[in-house]
């Protein structure tokens, strides 16, 4: 796989050796991943074994205690930074259940948002008008109704609403490296189409996608560069895309077998 | 209109309570103490006619026979009333705005009011009341073209006795309640508005009230009469500089909306709350009233962040057919303040309606009661309201309490009460950090949302206010 790697391209984020427990419980257990940019990475398992702890721990959850080991995050330590300082470092997280926010448009939040990181980064705030503009163009990518961005956040969304809007908010960021936590999980296929087109539109070069997900099918959509399988805590096997289509012929008992032999 | 995120950035740099500096101003100030001689000496002091001298003794006396309400969910010393002056002013008086003292004038624009950006920005009249006596009016003169009077209360004893007179104490009469009682004996100062028949207010009428001298009670009156068919906006905003013992401050506000009329009467309340180990802070035992005759409305918006015990109950009286009382009210208390705040809605008319809509927020190791009387009177026929009353809890050690009142004597009403309370969620927290929100910022943010319907209320530059004061208040709260 290495040598499928182009040299110039930088790494985005280099995890070593994670150990992280949640309530005394160990979860993480020694993972190595490294994801670099322009690429798509997929982390598939069973259930327990430690994705949406993968998740929590990267973008900074409380409660979550890592134990153990590093991680990069475009060359920075990622675990010194409080969760909205990785935010505006680049990390975005696509919850599995998106937040409701009563009171707070969507528009007034993610110009919060924007202008946090811009002044984080010493530029000036978004003019309103910019901002307008940018929201128009970025509401097409997931088909987000005009309303929807003027309405509470997530506040009365359906569920693939929600979905739509984790990525729309995606592209209003624009992340170094996005992680998305079973975005699938709750879609209807149509939505499902929607949600993958509009990641895919996002993707390019200089940035990276981390796909957390329990099925394939999301991937039959959003084409990922690795397949990861995790299992009790660590990343037990890695592949091509074939691998997720293995995976769903075989089940995760496989793997678990193959491990213990 | 710009709330820009730098504002409330450089607002939440300033740890302390912002407004907590004292002004050295000479002012002249009775020894402590209250007996018939303060109150006769008070009336002379302002020269007033003898009808409110008697009215002021009058009130004296059925103040001696009371004994203070207990029933509020509050506890704090009881204030010892021989031990407070009843009148301070300041000792120069001022012909012009050149003449105002300019340590005054430095007060003024340490609260952001200053004369000169008042009059040239805003279009927002002010009646600046610093310790009791009016320094600065403005704008007297664009309202005089309209006939609508704007003045400190002293002045208008003065020079409109017929409105005062007809109207004090017509809504909250000095038999209401004990701090009614105090008011109406030894009022120092206030504001007084006149919106004359038909003439709707071109600009937001604004009074910035400042308790400025130590161990001085305050003791404001304010009427406000909007005559047959008018309107007016009326603003009050409140700040005091920080103090170790407690002050008392005892308002009374009574609003008069003729037939047609409608007033809005916003304030923004930012007393001194006490320091964080519970140390000092304002008293504030207000009585507000308003009296609605036919087809007016009187609408109450309050945002209360300060003092270290509210005891506020803004209401209205529906008295003429279709006349409608609204209430809109944030309550937020820090540390270990205080508030026993809502609001009472009395219908007698036939097709009158309220709406109250109160919205409280408890941290730290507060208490933060909502209490509310809906009456329908077996007259008032169709009569309405709707009570939406939410808590909001911030911490493991506050309360948040809910006591509503409804009596209702006419089968034909219709009465709604939603009551809901939260604790602010840690999801929603890390939801904006996860998007590059601070903590702070978060916490601004979901409870400006939580409170949109209140503020979306208030005047913007008031709402504005509110938000930054908002967030000071609720700096560290999450728990």
């Amino acid at each position: 796989m290495q040598e499928l790697r182009k040299e110039k391209m930088s790494t985005l984020l280099e995890i070593k050796n994670l150990h992280a427990e949640v309530e005394g419980k160990q979860i993480l257990k020694g993972l190595n991943l490294t994801v670099r940019a322009g690429e798509v990475h997929a982390i598939m398992g069973p259930n327990g074994a430690g994705k949406s702890t993968l998740a929590a721990v990267l973008s900074g959850k409380e409660g979550y205690t890592v134990t153990a080991g590093t991680a990069l995050f475009d060359g920075a330590d990622l675990f010194a930074l409080e969760a909205d300082e990785r935010a505006k470092e680049g990390l975005f997280l696509a919850f599995q259940y998106p937040v409701e926010i009563p009171g707070v448009s969507n528009i007034n939040f993610l110009r919060t948002a924007i202008n946090e990181i811009r002044a984080y980064r010493k530029q000036e705030p978004v003019s309103a008008k910019d901002f307008m503009a940018l929201v128009k163009e970025k509401s097409k990518l997931v088909e987000l109704k005009d309303n929807l961005a003027s309405r509470s956040v997530n506040e009365g969304f359906s569920g693939g609403e929600k979905k739509r809007n984790e990525i729309f908010q995606m592209a209003m960021l624009e992340p170094k490296l996005a992680i998305l936590d079973e975005t699938d999980s709750g879609l209807d296929i149509d939505a499902l189409r929607i949600v993958a087109s509009g990641v895919n539109k996002l993707k390019n070069a200089g940035n990276a996608i981390v796909v957390i997900t329990h099925y394939q099918r999301l991937l039959d959509y959003i084409i990922p560069d690795f397949v990861h399988v995790l299992a009790d805590g660590r990343i037990v096997k890695t592949g091509d895309k074939s691998l997720a289509l293995e995976l769903e012929e075989k089940g995760y008992d496989w793997i678990n077998t193959a491990q213990k032999v | 209109m710009g709330y820009t995120e730098e504002e409330l950035a450089n607002d939440l740099n300033n740890k302390e309570y912002e407004f907590g500096f004292t002004s050295n101003i000479e002012s002249e100030k009775f020894p402590v103490g209250l007996s018939e001689e303060v109150v006769r000496k008070i009336s002379a002091k302002k020269n007033e006619p003898d009808w409110l001298l008697e009215y002021r003794l009058n009130a004296f006396k059925i103040w001696q026979q009371m004994t203070e309400p207990k029933w509020a969910h509050v506890t704090y010393p009881k204030p010892k009333f021989q031990e407070i002056s009843y009148y301070a002013a300041p000792k120069k008086k001022y012909e012009s705005w050149d003449d105002v003292d300019p340590e005054m004038k430095a007060t003024m624009d340490k609260l952001g009011i200053s004369m000169e950006e008042q009059k040239k920005l805003t279009g927002v009249a002010v009646d600046f009341v610093m310790d009791s006596v009016s320094v600065a009016t403005s704008f007297k003169e664009k309202l005089g073209e309209l006939n609508i009077i704007f003045c400190s209360f002293s002045e208008a004893v003065q020079h409109h006795p017929e409105l005062v007179k007809k109207y004090l104490g017509s809504v909250v009469p000095s038999t209401d309640n004990f701090y009614a009682a105090l008011n109406s004996a030894v009022f120092s100062d206030g504001s007084f508005c006149y919106i004359p028949k038909g003439v709707r207010c071109p600009m937001e009428l604004s009074t910035y009230f400042r308790i400025n001298e130590s161990g001085t009670g305050q003791f404001e009156r304010t009427l406000v009469v909007a005559d047959e068919g008018s309107y007016v906006s009326y603003l009050e905003g409140c700040t005091a500089p920080q103090r170790d013992e407690n002050q008392l401050h005892a308002a009374v506000v009574e609003l008069i909306a003729l037939d047609n009329a409608e007033i809005k009467y916003s304030t923004v309340q930012n007393w001194f709350p006490g320091d964080k180990e519970g140390k000092g802070g304002v008293f504030n035992f207000v009585t507000k009233r308003g009296m609605c005759n036919t087809n007016s409305k009187i609408s109450w918006t309050q945002v209360e962040t300060g003092s270290a015990v509210t005891w506020k109950y803004p209401s209205c009286i529906l008295k003429g057919d279709n006349s409608v009382g609204e209430f809109y009210s944030v309550a937020v208390t820090n540390n270990y303040q205080q508030a026993d705040t809502g609001t009472k809605m009395i219908h007698l008319g036939k097709n009158t309606k309220s709406t109250v809509i109160s919205k409280g927020i408890s941290a730290g190791k507060s208490q933060n009661s909502y209490r509310g009387l809906v009456q329908i009177s077996n007259r008032a026929e169709n009569a309405r309201n709707f009570t939406q009353c939410d808590s909001l809890l911030m911490s493991d050690e506050c309360g948040a309490h809910t006591f509503p009142y409804i009596e209702c004597n006419n089968k034909s009403a219709r009465l709604e009460h939603e009551a809901t309370t939260s604790k602010i969620g840690e999801d929603q927290i890390f939801y904006c950090q996860q998007r590059g929100i601070s903590e702070e910022k978060a916490i601004s943010l979901i409870v400006n949302g939580y409170c949109k319907e209140v503020l979306n209320k208030l005047p913007m530059e008031f709402a504005v206010e509110a938000q930054k004061l908002l967030a000071i208040s609720l700096e560290n709260s999450v728990g």
